[in-house]
Parts: structure tokens; sequence; C-alpha cells
């Protein structure tokens, strides 16, 4: 049984090596000494192997079920199929904080391996950084949640866990694990933590960057440049955690609906919001020079707010004031957000005089202008979801009452301000950077805003009068026109003055600016998925009702009538109530759906299991609430209308092909912007 | 005149029997009437409607009308009994307010502290729009050297021509 001490080994080397990466990268920088920074960057460049072989260390435990180890009896159990053993990696805390490490090491690693020719100074402080906050997480693994911990039995009989073996004691094996929690064990669920780790691990590298520039004094736009496409991969990545993250919920959580503002959610989508205003700002200062403070402090904000969400989603025990007291990892990640956030403002404070604007806000309607008023809406709702996971832990502590800040809250707060970012969405791209009037956005903006109105006419002829519902559909149809139109101005302009034909001229258009045709394709699929949630949050319709064998049950033009249920064991440890269907649409037969309930025994947790039939149109979404189980006779159901909920799913898929279309390398070298290329060369001068 | 006398007991019996048999009729149409509407069962959208809007302490986040578990499952009957006993939604929600306190709301009523939960964001956002339009104003103010450069007049197309080759020519 050496497995648990080798993996548990080379997490200790590895925490030490990192704390010597950032100790050599600072002493190096002190005494000039560029042995010590090499030393330094090969140190970063060890802790990948040598995480990976603690972490594969654990998937071997987890795989060969050696259940002696409490992290491998926690999460998985032997009628799992190996697959699932492998994802149990991220299954429990423990397991979730090696991941964590490994794929920051992974990206550490990798950023270290670029070229640092241009900007050598940076080096030492990117290791710096990275080091610290992997040393952090190594820290966390090794001293509290440590996944090699195993089991004993000492000579009196008593069953204790520790790492190393305690005196007289046996090693003790458990015949079974209790196996991963049944929510988890869904292909959404096992690709969806990993994306959105990645995506957090990712803006720790924009974040090294950011620090390092204040470090360094080396102020002008360079950090950004490097950090861009990173900053939009991380972006990728947490977009599609999110979105996945709603499509499992659809799928597996058995309430009709995709987002519930759990703060587990919320952890996660607040990154992103700061994350997505610092994508948007930063344009202002590459383009103009401008925001630079601000951008240093979104980047701040995002950071720390990925160690929060880390520890949310992981630990959860923001629930009660009482749970984070009794948890050891609660005050060490809050000590850690505040020292980093303390000194991040520090080392901003201290250049914020060499952060100067080189330009001045020339219109309030300009594109610079606009983008402020985005930064304004993010933050915004950024505020609204801080201060709604935050109250309850106020209220108890002020009150000694809990309170629940739910969905209400949330939609009645957010509600205006989406709908203000989509307004911005449709206006923004027809502005001019620097200078805009009401009259030239005017002329640009007249062809979209009739195209919107005639579909709002046509939603209004289509029967719908629902206030919310009409402005939702007007702002998608104008964002959307007002996109579809830029591509064909800018394909048209092409046409005419190149002779290339319409789709050659799009297709080099998109890929002369990627960037911003990428962010128009993301528009887009923001514009979809905009008309599925008000499909869903507006028209959803519900009923509920137990029928006999035979019965039938309605809502609104579908019917279903209830056939069969069998109920029977799987090997793989379940319980299965399965319910046959017949479903109507106008009386006239379409098919039949099985929604279930597995009841899983290792856990003793349920599971619902919908059956949806789904079109573009709509989804009927059946749940099996209850059923007789002795005579098999009446049975509950639980049915769902959600029109339109596919689009919002076709406007993910969207979303993330802009992205990457934004993310995708250059084939050209990088380009420069003429105000970055004087800029460079101005520091290079001083240099010299 | 004994058939008479017969005759006109016999009428009085026979009216007797018909005001016994209407009232029986009455009584059993009003009683049938009434164990009908005692009958008539809280449907469960009628509860499904109250569960929505609460949430049980133990199920952190899951509205009462979805949670799966044997605890949210009484409550739910718990919110049928008292629909069949006549109670208003607003009784039953206080109901459950006062046996296990503010959490069952899925939003914090709006008194006392709890009003911070409603003030705090307006007032962030106000504040933000505050500091942004102080920061236009003193943008706003021109430097002599940098002067907006005037796109030639001409054509809408052509100045958009000329803005989107600039733009893209900047990246």
């Amino acid at each position: 049984m050496v497995y648990a001490e080798l993996g548990f080994g080379s997490l200790i080397i590895t925490f030490l090596v990192s704390l010597y990466a950032a100790g050599a990268a600072i002493y190096g920088v002190r005494r000039n000494a560029h042995a010590w920074v090499d030393s330094a960057r090969n140190a970063m460049l060890l802790t990948f192997p040598l995480l990976s072989l603690s972490a594969l260390t654990i998937i071997y435990l987890l795989v060969t079920n050696h259940y002696e180890v409490e992290y491998v009896t926690e999460v998985t159990s032997r009628s799992m199929p190996m697959y699932l053993k492998v994802t149990a990696l991220w299954g429990g805390q423990a397991g979730s904080l090696v991941f964590w490490s490994w794929l920051m090491s992974a990206f550490a690693t990798a950023v270290t391996l670029r070229k640092w020719d241009r900007d050598r100074e940076f080096l030492p402080w990117v290791v710096v950084v990275s080091s610290i906050t992997l040393a952090f997480f190594l820290g966390l693994v090794i001293f509290l949640e440590n996944p090699f911990v195993r089991i004993w039995q000492t000579g009196t009989g008593q069953i204790i866990t520790a790492m190393f073996q305690p005196a007289g004691s046996r090693i003790f094996v458990p015949a079974d694990g209790s196996g991963l929690n049944p929510l988890l064990r869904h292909p959404g669920m096992i690709i969806h933590p990993p994306m959105l780790y990645l995506g957090f691990v990712s803006f720790v590298i924009p974040y090294s960057f950011a620090m390092a520039a204040l470090i360094t004094g080396r102020t002008d736009d360079r950090w950004i440049r490097i950090t861009r496409r990173w900053t939009l991969v991380a972006w990728l990545f947490l977009s599609l955690g999110l979105i996945l993250g709603g499509r499992w919920a659809y799928d597996v959580l058995g309430w009709g609906g995709y987002w519930g503002w759990d703060p587990v959610e919320i952890a996660a989508f607040m990154p992103w919001l700061a994350g997505t205003a610092f994508l948007h700002s930063v344009m202002i200062q590459e383009k103009r020079g401008m925001l630079k403070h601000w951008n240093m402090i979104l980047i701040i904000l995002t950071y720390d707010l990925v160690i929060f969400g880390t520890f949310l989603t992981r630990s959860g025990v923001l629930s009660s004031v009482h749970a984070f007291a009794q948890s050891a990892i609660g005050p060490a990640f809050f000590a850690f957000i505040g020292l980093t956030f303390i000194t991040s403002l520090t080392l901003l404070l201290q250049r914020w005089n060499e952060l100067k604007s080189e330009a001045q806000m020339t219109s309030l309607l300009s594109r610079e202008a606009l983008f402020l008023l985005n930064n304004l809406l993010f933050i915004g709702i950024l505020v609204v979801c801080f201060w709604g996971v935050l109250f309850p832990l106020i209220s108890e502590l002020a009150t000694g009452q809990k309170v629940t800040v739910g969905p209400p809250f949330y939609e009645r707060a957010t509600g205006p301000l989406f709908a203000g970012l989509l307004l911005l969405m449709g206006v923004a791209p027809l502005s001019a950077w620097r200078h805009s009037t009401a009259k030239t956005l005017g002329r640009a903006m007249w062809k979209p805003f009739i195209a919107s109105l005639v579909v709002v006419a046509a939603v209004l002829i289509g029967g719908i009068r629902h206030p919310a519902a009409l402005l939702g559909f007007w702002l998608a149809a104008f964002v959307a026109f007002v996109t579809l139109y830029e591509f064909w101005r800018g394909a048209l302009a092409r046409h005419r003055r190149l002779q290339e034909s319409l789709p050659a001229a799009l297709w080099n258009l998109a890929a002369r600016n990627r960037r911003r045709y990428g962010g128009y394709v993301i528009h887009l699929g923001v514009v979809l998925m905009a008309i599925g949630v008000i499909g869903i949050e507006i028209f959803q319709t519900e009923t509920q009702g137990t029928i006999p064998q035979g019965g039938q049950m309605a809502l609104g033009n579908y019917s279903i009538s209830y056939d069969s249920l069998a109920n029977f064991d799987t090997p793989d440890g379940r319980n299965v109530a399965r319910a046959v269907l017949s479903v109507y649409k106008n009386d006239q037969y379409i098919g039949e759906l099985h929604p279930r309930r597995d009841y899983y025994y290792e856990s003793q947790q349920p599971m619902t299991i919908p059956g949806v039939r789904s079109t573009w149109e709509e989804d009927f979404y059946v749940l099996l609430v209850d059923w007789e189980p002795i005579s098999s006779q009446g049975a509950t159901f639980k049915i769902y209308h959600n029109p339109l909920v596919n689009w919002l799913w076709l406007g993910g898929f969207v979303f993330i092909l802009g992205t990457m279309v934004a993310a995708w390398p250059e084939r050209e070298a990088e380009a420069e912007t003429e105000r970055a290329r004087v800029r460079r060369a101005r520091y290079a001068a001083a240099e010299a | 005149m004994m058939i008479g006398v017969e005759d006109r007991s016999q009428r009085r019996s026979v009216w007797l029997v018909v005001a016994v048999l209407g009232a029986m009729v009455w009584a059993a149409l009003f009683t049938g009437m009434a164990s009908a509407q005692e009958a008539e069962p809280v449907t469960d959208d009628e509860v499904n409607a109250i569960a929505k809007q609460l949430y049980c302490p133990v199920c952190e986040n899951v509205p009462l009308d979805v949670c799966p578990t044997q605890a949210c499952a009484q409550w739910r009957a718990l919110i049928r009994e008292k629909l069949a006993a006549g109670w208003s939604e607003t009784r039953i929600k206080d109901y459950f307010v006062e046996q296990y306190g503010d959490r069952v709301l899925a939003a914090p009523p709006a008194r006392g502290l709890n009003w911070l939960v409603y003030l705090i964001p307006p007032l962030a956002f106000i504040a933000g729009a505050f500091i942004l339009y102080r920061a236009f104003r003193a943008w706003k103010q021109p430097l002599p050297d940098s002067e907006p450069q005037r796109v030639p007049s001409g054509a809408a197309a052509d100045e958009y021509v000329a803005r989107l080759e600039e733009e893209l020519r900047r990246r």
C-alpha cells in the first residue's frame, strides 16, 4: 500500500516546489540574478509532472477499489462503471481541489513555456503569482482536505481515519464504497465541472500578467495584448461550463428549469460577469488607452471571484454561518481572498498615477461610452448576485434569523439590467469610436429598427400581449437585425471594392478580424438564448395530477394517457420505476414518453428523470412524481409545457462557436494597434 | 260522513307523506350538495401554486413544489389539508412563516434589516451611474491636441466603408 504515500508525498513535494518557485523568482529579481529566475521557471515546469503523478495516483486508487482510502469510499462503489470511477476525481471536495491544482499547474506550465523575449521582466512575477495561487490550493489539500487519508482499525476495534498508520492499528478496508452522488452520474455533470474549472484556472493567467505589469511598472497595455487569448479561452470554458450546467439541471434535477439562482450557480456566474465586463472594457484600453485603472480592478475582481467561486461550488458551506465557522477551509479561503485583494489593490494604488488615461471621452454616444455603460450593467448584475448570496449570512449574524433570497429577488433585480444589456448590444456595434452623434447613430440604426418593429407587429398578430415578452422579442429582433446588418454591410463593402463574391467577402471579413466578428456571432447566440429564456420564463405552464392506469391528463393542446408502469432493479444498484405514457397533441397520437424515478440503494437518493418530447416550438416535459407501489394502479405526473426552450440550447451552441472564432489563433504574427506600437517603442527607448 | 272524515284524514296523511318526502328530498339535495362540496378535492395544481412560493428549511434552495424529499411531501400534504379547510393562500403562507420563520419565503419580507436586501443593489447602481456621469463630465473636456478626426463627408455608405477599413486596419 504505497500508493497513498506516493500520491501524498508528491503533493508535498509540489507544494514545496511551488513555494520555492515563488521565493527563487523574487530573489532573482531583487539580486538581478537570471540563474535564479530560470530556476524558478524550471520549478514551475516541474509542478505539472509532479501533480500529474498525484492525480493519476488518485485515479488509480479510485478505479482499483482501494476502499481503505476514505475519499475512494466516499465517492465510488463496486457497481460503478469505470468511466464514472475516473471522473469521481472531481466528485468530492478533496479530489476537486487536487484536480483544480492539476489544471492550474498545466496552465502555469503552458504560459511559462511561451516565448518571453519581448517581455522578460514579466516572467518572474507571473511565476510568483501563479505559484502562490497553486501553493495555496496545495496547502488546502495537504493540511485540510487530504484525499489520501486512510481508514484504520485500532487495537480496541475503533475505526479512525488518518494519513499515516496510528500506533497499534491495522488498515481497515470497507467491503464497498458509498458511491458517487447519483446527481453527478450524468454526462453533463461529468464534463461540466472540468469546463468550469478550466475557466476558473485560466483566468489566473491574465491576473498574473496584470500583477506583473503593476509590480514591474510596465504599464503600457502589453499585458492585455499577451493575455487577450488567455482571457478569451478562460471565458470560453467558463461559458461552456455554465451552459452545460444549465442543460444538466434541465435534464436531471426535475424541476422543469435550467437555472434556479442557487448560490452554487451564482458562484460560477459571478466571475463570468466580471470577466465579460473585462473582455469589453480592455478593448477601450487597446483602442484608446483609457480605463487602465478600471481594467486592473476588473481583473483583480475576476481573480478573487474565481477563488470565491471554487470555494462556494465545492464546499457549499456558505449556507450557514455555523457550517462556515465549523469548516476548516472556509476561513482559509477568506483569508486568501482578503490577502490577495488587498495586496492587488495596494499595488494598483502605487501605480495609480502611471495609469493615466491617454485620451478623452469625446461623445456620450461613442463606442467607448457605450462600453462603459455595458460595464455598469454587468457590474450591477454582479452586485445583485453578490449581495443575494451574502445577505442570508448577514441576516443570520445580525438577527440570528436565516432568510432565503430566492429567484423572485434575482429575477426582479436583474431583469431590467439584462434588458438594458440587450439594448446596448443593439446600439453599440453601430456607434463609432471617439465620435458618434444621435444623427449618425440614427442613420445607421433606422433600417434594423424598422425591421425589428415588423417582428413585434408579427408577434402581436400572433396573439402575444404580455408586455415583458413583447419588449423581450423586440430587443432580440433589434439586436439580431443590427448584427446581421453589420455582417451584410461589411461583406457588401468588400464585395463592391474587391470584387469578391458575397460568401467569400463574408468569410474574409470575419477572418480579417476574428475578435470583432466572433463577438458578433456571440451576440447572435445571446439573442437566440434570450428567445429561449423569454419562452420558458414567461410562457411556461404546468399541471400535476394523479391518474389511474388508462386514465388521461391534459395540458393545453397536449394530453397523456398512462399505459403502464414497471418497477425493477438494475445491476448497477438502482431501483427504477418507469412509466409508459402515450402522448397526444390535438388528440393525435404523437408518441411515447418514459418518465422515471431512479432510486440509488447505496446513497439512498432518488433521482427524477423526465420524459421529454422536444421540438423547436416547445418541450413537452413529464415527470413521474409518485405512484402506488403495490397495485401500480394510479400514478402522479407533473407536466411542463416549455415553449421555445430549445432556442436556449441552440443559442448556447452559437455562443460557444462565436467564442471559438474570436479565440482562434491568427495565422499572421500578432498585429499591434498603432497606439500600442508607439507606446511600446517609447517604453523600449525609456528602458535603454 | 265517515268516509268524508276518513277521506280528510287520508288526505292529511297524504300531505304529511308529501311533506316528509319533500323534506327528505330537500334534505337529501341539501346534504348531497353539502357533501359534494366537502368531497371536491383540492387539486395538485392548487397545492403547487402555494408550494412554489415556499422553501423548507432542510432542502436549501429547492422550492417546495418540486422537492422530492419525504419532509417536503408532508408539507405539501399540510397545504392540501389547510386548503381543504378553506384557508386562503395568505393565511397558509403566514402559518408556515409563524411555524418556521421568514426563511420559508422565497424572498425576505421587506421589513427591518431585510430592507437592506432590496435597497443596496439599486443604491449601488445609482452610485455607479453617478460616478460614471461625473467621469464622463470630466473626460468630455477636450484636450487641445486630440482633435477628433473628421471623416470626409460623403455618401453614408462611403463613410461606413472608411470607418470599417480604419477599424480593421487598426485592430
